[in-house]
């Protein structure tokens, strides 16, 4: 059995439409831990993140938060989601971070404002408050969101390619964050592209390829043997493929 | 002279004053909601969504002819109808929020007309195509005081909430269970709009003062707290000069008031401080740092 503030996925199956893009998947995410998960272009694993958060629900099997809600989770999507010319300034897209505890309606008061200013800071955005996030590079509106993050003070960190088109000086600011909340006991499942990075800062990782390759620690997870095999299956995906006829009850607990 | 042209009609005519009224009181709430149908590139479900108030306007008026709840009845029922399912289909289903929009507004376009033409006549085949803006009663006008002040009031309450589902509405979603509600609250503003613009100005025209000042607004200024009221603004200004110009030429006054918000929208186009032509092709010189 699994601790309070785990994950479990249990023979879960994701996808859209009945075509599955993360198949028969089952494994525990444990309280604080820090899994890495990795795999080629289209090998499901942003499908899976979504899964994660609870934005997508599973098409067979379960996903089963034990003593939270899904909607406690910090998720940070992937760049090319956010709408960058929405007119919003970085003041207040950090902010967004307080809604969870502030909700629609309420009053943004000094402590949050403090949170906020604290964390505008410490990812190095100060004198940026004013700036539209359409006005941002690449670096910059990562950090927003990184920002926005430690504003939301979650115990569970989703990422969806936090490092993805960014240069070496933000990827080192933004890892020792990371940092941080793993020394704070926060669980962080992150999609990596970048595996040094995964192999140095993650001590779990998934490598997946619609279905899991493997599922323990990095350094095995990662090997070049399991990388070529990730990327054949992904490769192998079947045009025509016909109804799944694999088991689609969870497993016994 | 000047008094002549531009403040005699209204002091002299009593349906000219009540056009206004009517018109800014339709200025004032709709363009700013005309604004977050942009930002959340929903530019064309307005213009579905005015159509979709159609069919159900004409059943009200097949029952009980030229009547103010009736038809407004009939409009809100359908309007809210196609709102929720559009919205509904859009959030659980692959559609997307556009992809059927075409089909619905042509096919209740059609009915709306056929519904209208079983019974009346052209004139008021015209009135609800086109409104009767120099033609509103006392109802009438409450009624659009009535819908302006609950948009405002729903929009003052509720801005931060609707700023961020428009934005990032998986992120609104997941910070408040209220945050599901959102988008169907917006819409049901929006169907309440366009059926106080149907009276005003027409099926055909209603959706055309909540977008146009909307889109001009868009090309002056990127802060989100200055566009809405700049929206309104433009709105008000159009539907004045609208009236002012219907009056001296006699053309019709509901489609004026559209071709003059049109003419604002061209000139922001060209002259527009963000995006606008002269300001891509000749910046301003670059900042020092």
């Amino acid at each position: 059995m699994s601790a309070a503030g785990s994950i479990r996925l249990d023979n879960v199956t994701l996808g859209y439409e009945r075509r599955p893009a993360v198949h028969h998947l089952t494994g525990v995410v444990e309280a604080g831990a820090a899994l890495a998960i990795c795999g080629p272009n289209g090998a499901g694993k942003s499908t899976l993140l979504k899964g994660l958060a609870g934005l997508l629900a599973p098409i067979g099997g379960r996903i089963v938060w034990d003593g939270f809600s899904p909607r406690d989770i910090a998720y940070l999507p992937q760049s090319a989601e956010i709408d960058h010319a929405f007119p919003i300034d970085v003041l207040d897209f950090v902010s967004m971070g307080a809604m969870r505890r502030i909700g629609l309606f309420g009053r943004i008061g000094g402590e949050e404002r403090a949170r906020i200013a604290t964390a505008i800071a410490s990812v190095g955005l100060e004198g940026f408050e004013d700036r539209q996030i359409g006005t941002l590079s690449g670096g910059q509106m990562q950090r927003a969101l990184f920002a926005r993050l430690l504003v939301e003070d979650s115990p569970i960190i989703l990422l969806d390619e936090p490092f993805g088109a960014i240069d070496a000086k933000t990827i080192d600011d933004l890892v020792t964050i990371m940092a941080g909340w793993r020394e704070e006991r926060r669980t962080v499942i992150a999609i990596l592209h970048e595996l040094d990075l995964a192999r140095r800062a993650f001590p779990q990782a998934l490598l997946l390829a619609r279905e899991p390759v493997f599922w323990g620690p990095t350094r095995e997870a990662l090997s070049d043997s399991r990388l070529a095999e990730a990327n054949r299956m992904v490769e192998a995906f079947n045009r025509d493929a016909e109804d799944c006829r694999r088991d689609e009850t969870p497993h016994a607990a | 002279m000047l008094h002549e042209l531009l403040v005699a009609p209204f002091v002299d005519y009593e349906f000219m004053r009540r056009a206004l009224i009517g018109a800014v009181a339709l200025s004032i709430s709709g363009c700013p909601l005309g604004v977050f149908l942009i930002l959340r590139r929903m530019s064309l479900a307005g213009d579905a969504l005015s159509h979709a108030i159609l069919p159900g306007a004409a059943i009200g008026y097949l029952a009980c002819g030229l009547s103010l709840p009736a038809m407004t009845f009939g409009g809100l029922v359908a309007g809210l109808a196609v709102a929720v399912a559009s919205s509904a289909a859009a959030r659980w289903t692959a559609l997307r929020e556009d992809a059927s929009l075409a089909a619905f507004y042509l096919v209740s376009l059609a009915l709306g007309v056929a519904l209208v033409s079983l019974k009346g006549s052209n004139v008021d085949l015209l009135h609800v195509l086109f409104g009767s803006v120099l033609a509103l009663d006392d109802a009438t006008l409450i009624f659009l005081a009535a819908i302006a002040s609950v948009t405002l009031t729903a929009l003052a309450l509720a801005y931060r909430a609707l700023a961020l589902d428009t934005f990032d509405p998986l992120f609104a979603r997941r910070a408040s269970p209220l945050g599901e509600w959102i988008p169907f609250a917006f819409l049901a503003l929006v169907v309440l709009n366009l059926v106080a613009g149907f009276h005003a100005l027409g099926t055909l025209m209603a959706v055309g003062i909540i977008m146009l000042p909307a889109a001009s607004a868009r090309l002056w200024t990127r802060d989100l707290t200055m566009t809405l009221p700049l929206a309104a603004a433009i709105g008000v200004a159009s539907s004045y000069f609208g009236l002012v110009l219907s009056f001296h030429s006699g053309l019709a006054a509901g489609p004026v008031i559209i071709l003059v918000a049109g003419a604002a929208y061209f000139a922001s186009l060209i002259f527009g401080q963000t995006g606008g032509v002269v300001r891509l092709w000749r910046p301003k010189r670059h900042l020092e740092g």
